[in-house]
């Protein structure tokens, strides 16, 4: 089973795609008083397949996903999703997302990469955002003192990441391989 | 926080308008992608959009093929590259130079050309390779981002052929101080271990490795891997099942830091992956793995009580998990609860999870359905589509021989008002599965009508197939076939009276097709009368020509007499000058045929079985005169594909996807069907295997009934009589004496108590619905037994029902007080001895014999043990039925205080006789030594690399205590296998009729001349196989697990590999085999 979950962003008359246009002719024409899961659809991989949407205001959220993942998580998923947009964007609008479409597929990356989620924990997903955004800041002084903002963008790290783990709480004892 | 959200959301539409608000505020009003957008939302019309963003391109164009553009420039370009790719214009120009930017921009240019590639190409693009020198040079940069934004782009696409040049550094990042890196890693290698499982065996041990991670986050990570890899192969991970239950132990229990709460839930979305392996791990299992989930399970389910989405996400993989390990009645309780509060809930997204629980669940535990029936018809008229049709999925899994016309009736009425093209196929393809699974005379041609008529031409090619071929190999009783095809005949000749021009194209083929066979069945029809209709259908102009050579066809087997040579002539005319030289052909065919009607029944003989030389061994005096003239002789498709591989340079796989070739549908009507029939139902199979393919597009639930057993619900079988009855009945909603017998049937269903009118209504539905649900009827689950009630039995056509021969045991018991070896090889009986009884054991000595593992079954006959009687038995025992055969070594498998327990086995033609012995060993001071033998023959069913036998000994010492040793036994699959004696030609024929297939390179065992012959003694010496022929440098050898159960194999030397190529119909056989192969070559 391959583990998708594609993302389309979804907004007005944005669809050209058939792809696109096909989910979001399935997704439109849904009331809001029906579940958020529509399943099959010839275009998106057939029966193992299934549309997870949110609705909000003008905007649908949809992922696809395959039977890999769980429904009810990937809902709550996608609100991790938007309220991270929400805290990136200080306040996020439809025309946030239209304008800065690059800055939204960077934050898609860091929740879900190569089709499966990668982080769920809102503060992470913020801290790396936050750091590549550093990384324009210091840029934006490139024309300013050349020289040093590239040295300085070199150099730059990742930083420590505020996330109190006790090493000794999870404790996993896992069996070494038995040669086969 | 949500809350916000959507305010801010919904007060959207009020900001678009209004330009100086916050959201546009934000944007530089100098940005040329601004000014694009800006200039989009102000158009009115499409064609005015396509104008601007055409302008748009050429403007992209030119600026980024300017040898002046700097990389900042080109940075801003991309991003407009990609507005306008994704409003759905090409822009396939800016490719080369997203790469070039991802290349040689700084960082933040990188980062753009990254996602620029990412998004534009696809992972089979050959640009790709361009990016693999860029991703190789950023792992190794010291730049943490831009090793980050390098793994992102490997894990979502990388060439397979380049994955050897980055693994090892992909691999030294699992070693990184920082977290982020090692889980971006981890997730680029679950990608490698994806697209090329082959590259990265090596290193499973850092998988092991990444899940001790010290962060929680890698460790995460590396579940994704564990949950593919235990779906592919769950017993291999077994012993992983306690460290899964430790963390979700931890997890639960609140171990993590509380920034891992999504509301107040310790890390929701790890609980719920841990459920879905635990789930992976505990399938099929036998009790030891699961058992130390239990805890567990039931420690989530009592915290998971908040009343939140992502609780219910959690609960909802606890139930699934709980119904798929290994039953535990009171964790399965609590899970039914569950799932009646997801039915019952008024949020819908938790109804329809409920639902596809109930769905889930229902073959294990169909009383649960029955609790919630008037639910179930509830959600059968609910508004939402989504949930009426999992309601259908449901029933579908509900259908036995009583309700089967209800549910059909059901499917019927939401197929008619279904648009969805996706769900109309699917749906179809159920009802003309429960159609064929109880077919009734008139109620199955009216039900295959109307799917016929509403599926039309868009269903699956193998329905009207498998239709046909019902209909032609017919059912057990002569009499019923006919009355099935006169049926048949007499609504489609009313058919084609009435409008036939409406109806699809596939149907129309159906019936020109049962018409040309079967319309000589009702004697008042006269064959002219039918020739008549059939010419009217070929001039109607929507007839597609595929239809009209069906027709032509059928005419031909048609044109008896006066009047039907009139017609037929009169047609062939039209269409022997036809354009499709298809109907030419048939037209001529249709000519000549009808002025000779002693040709005719030669070509065309009436009822006669169908024969089909899938071999094409007609074939051979053409060939062999094709080969003298000079042709190049035959290669099939495998081959060619090979030396294709070969021809190109990069290619690392030395074999390719190979076409599956499946001709056994050809047999459908080899003779009859005008068109390529093979072709288009090649990939289809036959009809027996319908029902598994049903299986396979719907929940995945094979294997969820054996976590149970036979016992319980299916002990019980209604009475022959009252079942059939209630088949014939077509629409039980009418009538009230069925009704009533049906609530009498099961006791479980509440009995109707007076109600209004609708209230009534719907439990009628719910009685008929559930009719034969309940534990004390019949329950014929799909795919499951057939029902006894059913009328028709299609003709058994595997020999796969010989399984169960179990009767060829001996049981063989003897007592002696020789030692086990000399019992078994030498019989050296010494009477006087053997005349002490043994002391400790008593008559009570049993053995239980058990596979242990899951995924196969073998079939074990047990014989009875008596334990060693007192008596004086001069019998050799074992010795004599297996006297003459090898036998193996005599392996002690376990002893306890007073028993000792070896086995060995014997290879007998049919079956492995294991025998295993028991002896006492406390009394070995007394001189006096009990013995036990006792023999079992084991058959495969499933084949696997190795074969477990557990058991277990329980004896009652003369104390009166019981005592109990398991014991488990481990062989390999070798030991079943036996060769099969073919000829070529039988081969060749076996060969196309096989779907299982692999393809491995073995290593030779020397280079000379005569290696390949070599190996292939090797191979059967070591594993029995026969090698049926050797022709230069292919070979072809057959072996068979014994049951009838044939694998083939090819083999060919090539650039100094033996390349092999297995086939079986047995699913899994060819890959063990080839494992056995591999092993046998390697200690040779």
């Amino acid at each position: 089973v391959q583990n998708t979950v594609q993302h389309v962003l979804l907004q007005a008359e944005d669809m050209q795609q058939q792809i696109i246009r096909e989910t979001f002719h399935l997704v439109s024409k849904r009331d809001d008083n029906v579940c958020n899961f529509l399943e099959g659809g010839s275009l998106i991989g057939g029966s193992d397949y299934k549309l997870i949407y949110r609705h909000y205001a003008t905007l649908y959220f949809v992922f696809c996903v395959d039977s890999s993942e769980s429904e009810l998580g990937i809902l709550d998923l996608i609100q991790v999703f938007v309220e991270t947009l929400d805290k990136c964007f200080e306040n996020v609008c439809e025309l946030d997302l239209i304008f800065h479409m690059d800055k939204v597929h960077y934050i898609l990356q860091e929740v879900v990469m190569g089709g499966m989620v990668l982080e769920t924990n809102m503060n992470e997903i913020t801290t790396q955002v936050d750091v590549q955004n550093r990384m324009e800041k210091s840029e934006g002084g490139l024309s300013a003192a050349p020289a040093r903002a590239v040295s300085a963008v070199k150099n730059m790290n990742l930083p420590e990441i505020p996330r109190n783990i006790n090493i000794g709480d999870i404790n996993i004892k896992v069996p070494s391989l038995s040669p086969f | 926080m949500s809350d916000v959200v959507e305010k801010t959301l919904t007060a959207l539409p009020s900001l678009l308008s209004l330009d100086s608000q916050p959201g546009s505020a934000k944007l530089s009003s100098t940005s040329k992608l601004g000014n694009l957008i800006r200039g989009i939302t102000e158009l009115t019309s499409k064609h005015e959009e396509e104008k601007l963003i055409q302008q748009e391109l050429a403007s992209i164009k030119e600026q980024v093929s300017s040898p002046n553009t700097s990389m900042r420039q080109m940075k801003e370009l991309m991003v407009r590259a990609i507005y306008c790719e994704m409003l759905g214009y090409e822009a396939s120009f800016s490719y080369i130079h997203a790469i070039k930017l991802a290349q040689q921009g700084t960082a933040l240019e990188k980062r753009v050309g990254y996602l620029a590639v990412s998004l534009f190409l696809n992972e089979s693009h050959e640009l790709l390779l361009l990016l693999v020198n860029t991703v190789l040079k950023d792992l190794q940069s010291t730049n943490l981002i831009e090793v980050c934004m390098a793994l992102t782009v490997v894990s979502q696409m990388f060439p397979k052929d380049m994955i050897p040049a980055i693994l090892p550094l992909v691999e030294e990042k699992l070693n990184h101080p920082k977290e982020i890196i090692r889980r971006k890693a981890v997730l680029a290698l679950y990608k490698f271990y994806l697209i090329a499982p082959n590259q990265v065996q090596h290193i499973h041990n850092k998988f092991r490795k990444a899940l001790c991670d010290k962060d929680p986050g890698v460790m995460t990570a590396s579940l994704h891997i564990y949950a593919q890899m235990i779906q592919e192969k769950p017993e291999g991970y077994k012993d992983l099942a306690a460290s899964f239950v430790a963390i979700l132990k931890q997890v639960v229990g609140g171990k993590l830091p509380m920034d891992f709460n999504y509301h107040s839930v310790p890390a929701p979305w790890l609980q719920i992956q841990l459920l879905r392996i635990l789930s992976l791990l505990g399938k099929n299992d036998q009790r030891y793995t699961s058992e130390i989930m239990y805890e567990v399970l039931d420690e989530s389910l009592r915290r998971a009580e908040m009343n939140h989405n992502i609780t219910y996400a959690i609960l909802y993989e606890c139930v699934k998990c709980i119904y798929t390990i290994h039953p535990k009645s009171d964790l399965l309780e609590k899970a039914a609860k569950c799932i009646g509060n997801f039915v019952l809930s008024p949020k819908i997204n938790l109804k329809y999870l409920g639902l596809k629980a109930l769905t889930y669940v229902v073959q294990q535990d169909p009383k649960l359905a029955l609790q919630h029936q008037m639910t179930i018809i509830e959600c059968l008229d609910h508004p939402d589509l989504i949930i009426k049709r999992e309601t259908l999925e449901l029933l579908f899994r509900i259908t036995n021989a009583q309700n089967v016309t209800v549910i059909v009736e059901k499917m019927l009425d939401f197929l008619r008002i279904s648009e969805d093209d996706y769900t109309t196929i699917d749906l179809v393809g159920k009802v003309a599965e429960l159609a064929e699974k109880y077919p009734s005379e008139c109620w199955f041609i009216e039900t295959m009508n109307t799917v016929f008529s509403v599926g039309g031409d868009m269903m699956q090619p193998d329905i009207p197939n498998s239709f046909l071929k019902l209909l032609s190999e017919g059912f057990d009783s002569v009499e019923e076939d006919k009355k099935l095809r006169l049926f048949a005949v007499d609504s489609y000749v009313s058919l084609l009276q009435g409008e036939p021009d409406k109806l699809p194209q596939r149907f129309l083929q159906v019936i020109s097709w049962v018409l040309g066979e079967y319309s000589y069945l009702k004697e008042e029809l006269q064959p002219a009368a039918v020739l008549r209709l059939l010419a009217k259908l070929l001039d109607t102009k929507n007839t597609s020509s595929e239809t009209k050579s069906w027709i032509l066809m059928a005419m031909t087997k048609l044109c008896d007499g006066e009047a039907g040579v009139s017609v037929a002539q009169e047609v062939s005319e039209t269409y022997s000058s036809s354009l499709d030289t298809v109907l030419r052909q048939r037209a001529h065919e249709l000519q000549y045929l009808s002025q000779n009607p002693e040709l005719r029944s030669k070509v065309l003989p009436r009822d006669a079985g169908l024969e089909v030389d899938s071999s094409l061994s007609f074939l051979d005096g053409f060939v062999s005169e094709a080969l003298a003239a000079g042709a190049a002789p035959y290669k099939p498709p495998h081959q060619r594909q090979e030396e294709l591989a070969q021809a190109k340079a990069l290619s690392l796989e030395p074999y390719g996807l190979s076409l599956p070739i499946s001709m056994s549908s050809c047999s459908i009507a080899d003779r009859q069907s005008p068109t390529l029939l093979s072709i288009s139902s090649g990939l289809s199979g036959d009809s027996t295997d319908l029902s598994l393919k049903g299986g396979s597009t719907t929940l995945k639930l094979d294997g969820v009934k054996r976590v149970w057993g036979k016992e319980g619900y299916l002990a019980q079988r209604e009475p022959l009589e009252e079942a059939a009855a209630q088949v014939e009945v077509p629409s039980p909603l009418r009538s009230p004496s069925q009704t009533g017998e049906a609530d009498n049937s099961h006791s479980q269903t509440p009995i109707p108590i007076p109600t209004p009118e609708p209230e009534q209504e719907k439990q009628q539905l719910a009685s008929s619905l559930f009719v034969g649900l309940s534990s004390h009827s019949s329950v014929s689950l799909m795919g499951k037994s057939e029902p006894t009630p059913q009328r028709f039995r299609r003709k058994a056509k595997s020999p796969s029902s010989s399984l169960d021969a179990s009767e060829r045991i001996s049981n063989s018991l003897v007592s002696s007080t020789s030692t086990v070896d000399n019992l078994l090889c030498d019989n050296l009986l010494d009477t006087s001895e053997l005349a002490v009884p043994s002391p400790s054991l008593t008559s009570q000595l049993s053995q239980s014999l058990t596979t242990a593992n899951g995924s196969f079954d073998v079939q074990l006959t047990e014989s009875d043990v008596k334990g060693s009687s007192p008596t004086l038995v001069r019998d050799n025992g074992v010795a004599v039925p297996l006297s003459g055969l090898s036998h193996s070594e005599i392996t002690p498998l376990c002893s306890d205080q007073s028993l000792d327990l070896s086995v060995c086995h014997v290879q007998k033609e049919e079956y492995l006789a294991l025998v295993s012995c028991v002896c006492d060993s406390a009394v070995q001071e007394l001189r006096s030594l009990g013995v036990a033998v006792c023999q079992y023959s084991l058959t495969v069913k499933r084949p696997s690399v190795h074969v477990e036998v557990v058991g277990m000994v329980s004896y009652q010492l003369p104390v009166g205590t019981h005592q109990s040793v398991q014991f488990s036994h481990k062989l390999p699959l070798t030991s079943f296998i036996r060769p099969l004696t073919v000829s070529t030609e039988e081969y060749g024929k076996m060969w196309l009729d096989f779907t299982n297939d692999t393809k491995q390179n073995l290593s030779l065992i020397s280079d000379g001349q005569e290696s390949l012959t070599a190996t292939l003694n090797v191979l059967k010496k070591k594993l029995q196989l026969h090698v049926v022929e050797i022709i230069g440098v292919e070979g072809i050898v057959a072996c068979r697990l014994h049951q009838d159960q044939p694998c083939l194999m090819h083999c060919r030397v090539h650039a100094g590999t033996l390349a092999v190529w297995l086939r079986s119909p047995v699913p899994d056989l060819p890959d063990c085999l080839i494992y056995h192969c591999q092993r046998a070559l390697q200690e040779h």
